[in-house]
């Protein structure tokens, strides 16, 4: 195969194999902005793919999946809300907690299951929904045709959910009152916006999106429960690592999702590339596979670094991050 | 409020602890009865998978002896590979009055070296380790390559069949672990017994367990070297489902695929764990002081059927399955292994019978060192067990 369609394919690779952590980050952008820190998203993301899956191949149909995936995981991010919002529990302890129950109740659920799992294969409509959809004329400019414009319809959903969340959270009325919230919750309490409201609304909101995620990866990995490792697999906590490269802004996280997958997609093509282009990229066999694992994190903790000497104003981490707001504390 | 809530919740906990309380299932045995204990690295309720596979080994070896796996087996399960957890599990085995303790995974070795000196009279015995003692610990494993290399010579034939002479290899790790480092050698010397001209690249993760990634290294290995079989040694059947995708063939490994991806399945290398683990519990039962005498460190192969592979599928070459059991017959035989100095190819005659040809040759690495001379003898179980790190000749590290 021609060197340059390997490298084609291997960008093509870092958008199919990575758009879930682009869910995760969005979904948990939005939770953060409302000044709740919710670490379950791993949990939550199995939540909404063990059961957007199987909704999806029991009612044929992805868009049932896809509302089954974004319920199921609102309904951890419901439970989240309801333990921190309402009964005021440390929301880092509430967030470990849901993810641990969320992959419990993944394995529980694919193990209870059994011989009676169904198959990807069974469903026309998940496995029509997840194929390629090329765009016309886009989709046949060389190599960017390819990569960007022939992608399966959930990518397309991811980015366009991304933008708008960005739209939303700084371009509206509404956006800006969660903002506020995040900053300074008293301040906004004070001027009379509703913070329950806003709170269950936007954690719901944001788990729902990690259930879109997770739902996206059942079908990438065509729906296979193998009962020892779950789909996630670690997905969860890179959003949430990703949440600070991409500094709180939905649209870098974009970015975020394409350098991070970058480096996870290179570990598995490095021999690859090596090969194609043994001049100019042969030395990138002889890099130990550990470095790729760890180079996204590197990066990351030279973004926290750079962003904390930013002057404050520019940082994207909401004040209030965190903590939790009991009206009668103040 | 908050205190009505907090007590509700206390009361609720400590109903919670009675519950917990209460034994789990099975009743205590008679003293005269033979009990086997076991310890997983995964749920005993498992569909597939590693701790599937031995759990099933171990009830099918105990029907199989007349004995009752409801309440003849103790099991503590989801035990992680660290010494506390290990060693807590082997006191309640113990407590439960088991006669011979299974540990199944790696990182359970310390534990039980210990708990072997703790506990004179109870066997231990553990899955892919190296210690054992003189008279109640012994390790366990088996001569996968053999079933390695009879799926490679599925594979090579497929190769020529399709007139592609590359093939892709998934691995967790390559020259890192013997283990894994020998079972991409024996695969690609059976591949390269059918199709001299078949090269296997070996595309590495570096990391058990992730699907995703075992899922893309398939997909890497198409895309690039446009390879025609997908071989793999990782946990999940995502390689094989890749292959599937891609209209190409696949060889699994640990559990029959053929499920996963009907359309690309020719065959997997599998274990038979019930053939060791009916050896060793009769061999407990009989003649406890005796054990170590009697089965000792085992290292079965396709000779015991303790590995082998699964139904060749439809999607296999002409006349696969006759080579397959020529050479399977050859290697049980005794007469040749698979690291010797002796190559095998084959002459399959008009009516599909099978000539098997010994060539005298050296066995070279992938850097052109002879590792085995011309006609030599096969590399010692210790090399294959516990020291190979280099590659054959035809593997490519892509």
């Amino acid at each position: 195969m021609s060197a340059m369609n390997v490298l084609t394919l291997f960008l093509f690779n870092i958008v199919v194999y990575n758009i879930p952590l682009l869910y995760g980050t969005v979904g948990e952008i939005i939770t953060e902005k409302t000044g709740s820190l919710n670490l379950g998203v791993e949990g939550t993301m199995a939540v909404g793919a063990i059961f957007g899956y199987l909704a999806g191949c029991y009612t044929n149909s992805l868009l049932v999946g896809l509302l089954v995936s974004f319920l199921a995981a609102g309904a951890c991010g419901l439970l989240f809300a309801v333990l921190t919002v309402s009964l005021q529990a440390n929301q880092n302890v509430t967030g470990l907690t849901i993810t641990t129950f969320g992959t419990g109740l993944y394995f529980f659920v694919g193990k209870g299951l059994g011989s009676d799992w169904p198959g990807m294969q069974g469903s026309s409509a998940l496995v029509n929904g997840f194929a390629p959809l090329e765009i016309p004329v886009l989709s046949r400019i060389p190599v960017v045709g390819k990569v960007l414009f022939s992608q399966n319809v959930l990518v397309y959903l991811g980015i366009v959910i991304a933008v708008a969340a960005w739209f939303y959270l700084s371009r509206t009325r509404v956006g800006l009152r969660v903002r506020a919230i995040g900053e300074n919750p008293a301040a906004a309490d004070s001027v009379g916006v509703n913070l329950l409201l806003y709170k269950y609304v936007h954690l719901v909101l944001g788990a729902g999106i990690m259930g879109l995620g997770g739902f996206y990866m059942a079908l990438n990995m065509g729906g296979s429960f193998e009962g020892s490792n779950c789909w996630i697999n670690g997905y969860g906590w890179i959003a949430i690592a990703l949440v600070i490269f991409a500094n709180w802004n939905t649209v870098y996280a974009i970015l975020g999702t394409l350098v991070f997958g970058f480096f996870n997609t290179l570990q598995i093509y490095s021999g690859s590339l090596a090969n194609a282009f043994p001049g100019p990229l042969g030395w990138l066999s002889a890099i130990p596979s550990q470095l790729y694992q760890a180079l996204p994190f590197i990066i990351t903790a030279i973004v926290l670094v750079a962003s904390s000497v930013r002057s404050k104003k520019l940082g994207g981490q909401p004040a209030a991050l965190g903590l939790n707001y009991f009206r009668e504390d103040r | 409020m908050k205190k009505l809530l907090a007590l509700v919740m206390a009361g609720a906990m400590a109903l919670g602890l009675v519950a917990c309380g209460q034994p789990a299932e099975g009743g205590s045995a008679g003293d005269d009865e033979f009990k086997v204990g076991a310890i997983y690295i995964n749920s005993q309720n498992d569909t597939s998978g590693y701790t599937f596979q031995h759990h099933q080994g171990i009830t099918t070896a105990m029907e199989q002896l007349g004995l009752d796996p409801e309440s003849q087996l103790a099991i503590v399960d989801n035990v992680k590979e660290e010494d506390g957890a290990v060693s807590n599990a082997i006191d309640i085995l113990a407590g439960q009055g088991c006669d011979i303790i299974f540990g199944i995974s790696f990182g359970y070795i310390n534990a039980m070296d210990a708990a072997a000196k703790e506990y004179p009279d109870i066997i231990f015995s553990h899955a892919t380790g190296y210690m054992s003692n003189e008279t109640n610990f012994n390790n366990y494993f088996g001569r996968i390559y053999q079933a390695r290399y009879l799926s490679g010579v599925a594979a090579g034939l497929k190769s020529l069949e399709t007139g592609n002479n590359a093939i892709g290899y998934v691995a967790a790790y390559n020259t890192e672990y013997a283990e894994t480092c020998s079972g991409i050698n024996a695969f690609t010397l059976g591949v390269q017994s059918a199709n001299p001209n078949a090269k296997v690249y070996v595309n590495q993760i570096s990391t058990w367990g992730d699907e995703a990634k075992e899922k893309s290294a398939a997909q890497a290995l198409i895309d690039t070297y446009n390879c025609g079989v997908i071989a793999q040694h990782c946990d999940s059947a995502q390689p094989q489902m890749c292959a599937a995708d891609n209209g190409v063939f696949g060889v699994g490994y640990n559990s029959d695929m053929t499920d996963k991806a009907p359309t690309a399945h020719l065959t997997a290398a599998i274990w038979h764990w019930d053939v060791y683990y009916k050896e060793a519990i009769a061999a407990a039962q009989e003649d406890p002081q005796g054990f170590m005498n009697s089965v000792g460190n085992y290292y079965g192969g396709l000779a015991e059927n303790f590995v082998g592979i699964s139904p060749l599928t439809n999607n296999c070459a002409d006349n696969t399955q006759a080579v397959v059991d020529a050479v399977s017959d050859l290697i049980v035989s005794g007469e040749w292994d698979v690291f010797s100095g002796v190559k095998l190819s084959y002459n399959i005659g008009e009516d599909g019978s099978v000539e098997i040809v010994r060539t005298d040759a050296d066995l070279k690495d992938n850097q052109g060192n002879v590792i085995v001379p011309a006609g030599g003898q096969s590399i010692t179980d210790e090399v294959i067990k516990g020291s190979m790190d280099y590659n054959v000749e035809g593997v490519v590290v892509g």
